[in-house]
């Protein structure tokens, strides 16, 4: 896989509500280039938010957002986004589009890429996932585990900064879960820098640099992923990790 | 039986029929086909405009949208089609020196059409998941490339099959075209039929046009059931995919060039 330079993303004290619901209550996120960093906490606290905040899906009201140590809330935020993949629970591959073109589309009408070209890249990126073989299948007839290494493989082919993954196992039948996660590692000790949002404890602590526990749109506790599971200091996490360990 | 045999005499003389047949046929057929196919096609590409704004941000344009719709969807087509021809035909013919009502014709069943068209185009485009248009910002398209290209084509996919019947509808009104005063060139089915009828004093060339109607229209009855069911069966377990494996041959052309029909109506015109 390529080699990651850059990447380094900072969320500075964001804030943001929906009506009178506070979402994100002052959120600070420092991922250092080539980590990566797993969001954990219940449903409803806030992560799924705070990435699409990160990545300008959401704007934010207040706080800043930062990648290499540039603000990036000036920048366009279109543009901003070919910088920052993401990987969504429900796939959300484009059902009207081939496997191939699903990968090739950004980089031919973004990238302003051939179309030959943009189409060897994009089996490029699906070899990477094992999906070559399907390049010319319908999102449909693919299993979700396949889905979801294709929404990976087209959002690596725009060869972005920073890698965020919006519970990308969470959809997925158990026999699949695997695969997805095995790729996400792969992906991580490569030297991607990651923000992924995620309920497989297992993933979260063998995989990531630092562990971020969000409860009610606040960051409760953070720190790498041994003192998080196994030295928790907040009763809330405390609280979490008994839930579901 | 001199009752019955009337009656056969009314609607079914194989003479009456078979002399009017040839010109329903050669001069009928083509303009009945041009006024259909033309205002199916711009109806189309100013239903997809009246979709857009109907979905826009902005609420003076949802409003106009709207408005649009309410009035041209609750019109009799005969009072457009007369208020649209012979209001605006004395100012065409200045303008153009044309007297040919087929222009304004069309621009008639053009602008009831796209009320309806562009009402079954926004429902469409509504009824494609929110993620999909999540996932193309995310990879960096703009709002407009998004619904370009991932969006509109998936919503208009879905209304297919209510997009014939709307072309059925229009193959249907065209008839009422003759209301703006035909050429003999210029008659479509109905209207041969009709003249015929009067002239002889024989319902038969009427029943000829009438079957006629139905040859266009009860196949693409079918094609619409046809469409339907292979959507739906060629569903597999999410409703996104749905479509991807449905109709390939047919969905895919009108997909991939939303205004596909545009060569049809070249050739018309």
């Amino acid at each position: 896989m390529t080699e990651f330079s850059s990447g380094t993303l900072t969320g500075t004290n964001l804030h943001l509500s929906f009506g009178s619901l506070h979402v994100l209550r002052g959120i600070d996120l420092h991922v250092e280039h080539g980590t990566t960093a797993s969001l954990i906490g219940p449903s409803g606290s806030g992560k799924s938010t705070l990435l699409r905040v990160l990545n300008r899906l959401i704007e934010p009201d207040t706080g800043d957002i930062a990648l290499d140590g540039k603000s990036v809330l000036t920048e366009n935020p279109d543009r901003l986004r070919q910088r920052i993949g993401m990987v969504f629970q429900q796939f959300n591959l484009f059902p009207h589009k081939t496997v191939a073109d699903n990968v090739s589309l950004a980089l031919h009408k973004l990238r302003k890429m051939p179309k030959d070209q943009a189409r060897a890249k994009a089996l490029e990126h699906l070899d990477m996932v094992g999906l070559k073989h399907k390049a010319d299948a319908r999102p449909g007839n693919l299993s979700g585990g396949q889905q979801q290494r294709v929404a990976i493989a087209r959002a690596l082919a725009m060869e972005p900064e920073v890698m965020f993954f919006d519970e990308a196992t969470s959809a997925l039948d158990p026999e699949l879960v695997k695969g997805v996660l095995a790729l996400m590692a792969d992906l991580a000790t490569s030297g991607m820098t990651m923000v992924v949002v995620t309920h497989e404890m297992g993933f979260s602590r063998n995989v990531s640099d630092s562990v971020t526990f969000m409860d009610g749109g606040v960051v409760v506790e953070t720190g790498p992923p041994e003192q998080i599971f196994t030295d928790p200091q907040t009763p809330r996490l405390r609280g979490f990790l008994s839930d579901i360990l | 039986m001199d009752a019955l045999e009337q009656l056969r005499k009314t609607f079914f003389d194989w003479q009456a029929m078979a002399d009017v047949i040839p010109q329903i046929l050669t001069v009928g057929l083509p303009n009945t086909l041009i006024l259909a196919i033309s205002s199916a096609v711009l109806g189309c590409i100013f239903g997809l405009v009246l979709a857009v704004l109907g979905l826009s941000h902005n609420p003076l344009l949802r409003w106009m949208a709207r408005i649009y719709t309410d009035i041209f969807r609750g019109l009799p087509a005969i009072l457009t089609i007369l208020l649209i021809g012979l209001g605006f035909g004395p100012v065409v013919r200045i303008l153009t020196g044309s007297t040919n009502p087929f222009p304004l014709g069309i621009l008639a069943l053009t602008l009831m059409g796209a009320a309806y068209i562009g009402e079954i185009f926004r429902s469409g485009i509504q009824s494609v998941d929110k993620g999909q248009l999540e996932a193309s910002r995310a990879l960096g398209f703009s709002y407009t490339s998004s619904m370009i290209l991932v969006i509109i084509p998936q919503g208009i996919r879905r209304v297919l099959p209510a997009l014939v019947n709307q072309l059925i509808s229009l193959i249907k009104d065209s008839s009422l075209i003759y209301l703006l005063g035909l050429l003999g060139s210029q008659r479509e089915i109905f209207r041969i039929g009709n003249d015929a009828a009067a002239n002889t004093g024989n319902l038969s060339p009427l029943v000829a046009a009438g079957i006629l109607y139905l040859v266009l229209t009860i196949p693409l009855t079918h094609l619409v059931n046809f469409m339907d069911n292979r959507m739906r069966s060629g569903r597999p377990d999410k409703g996104g995919g749905s479509a991807a494996t449905g109709p390939s041959g047919l969905a895919g052309q009108a997909v991939v060039e939303p205004v596909g029909p545009a060569s049809l109506a070249g050739k018309g015109n």
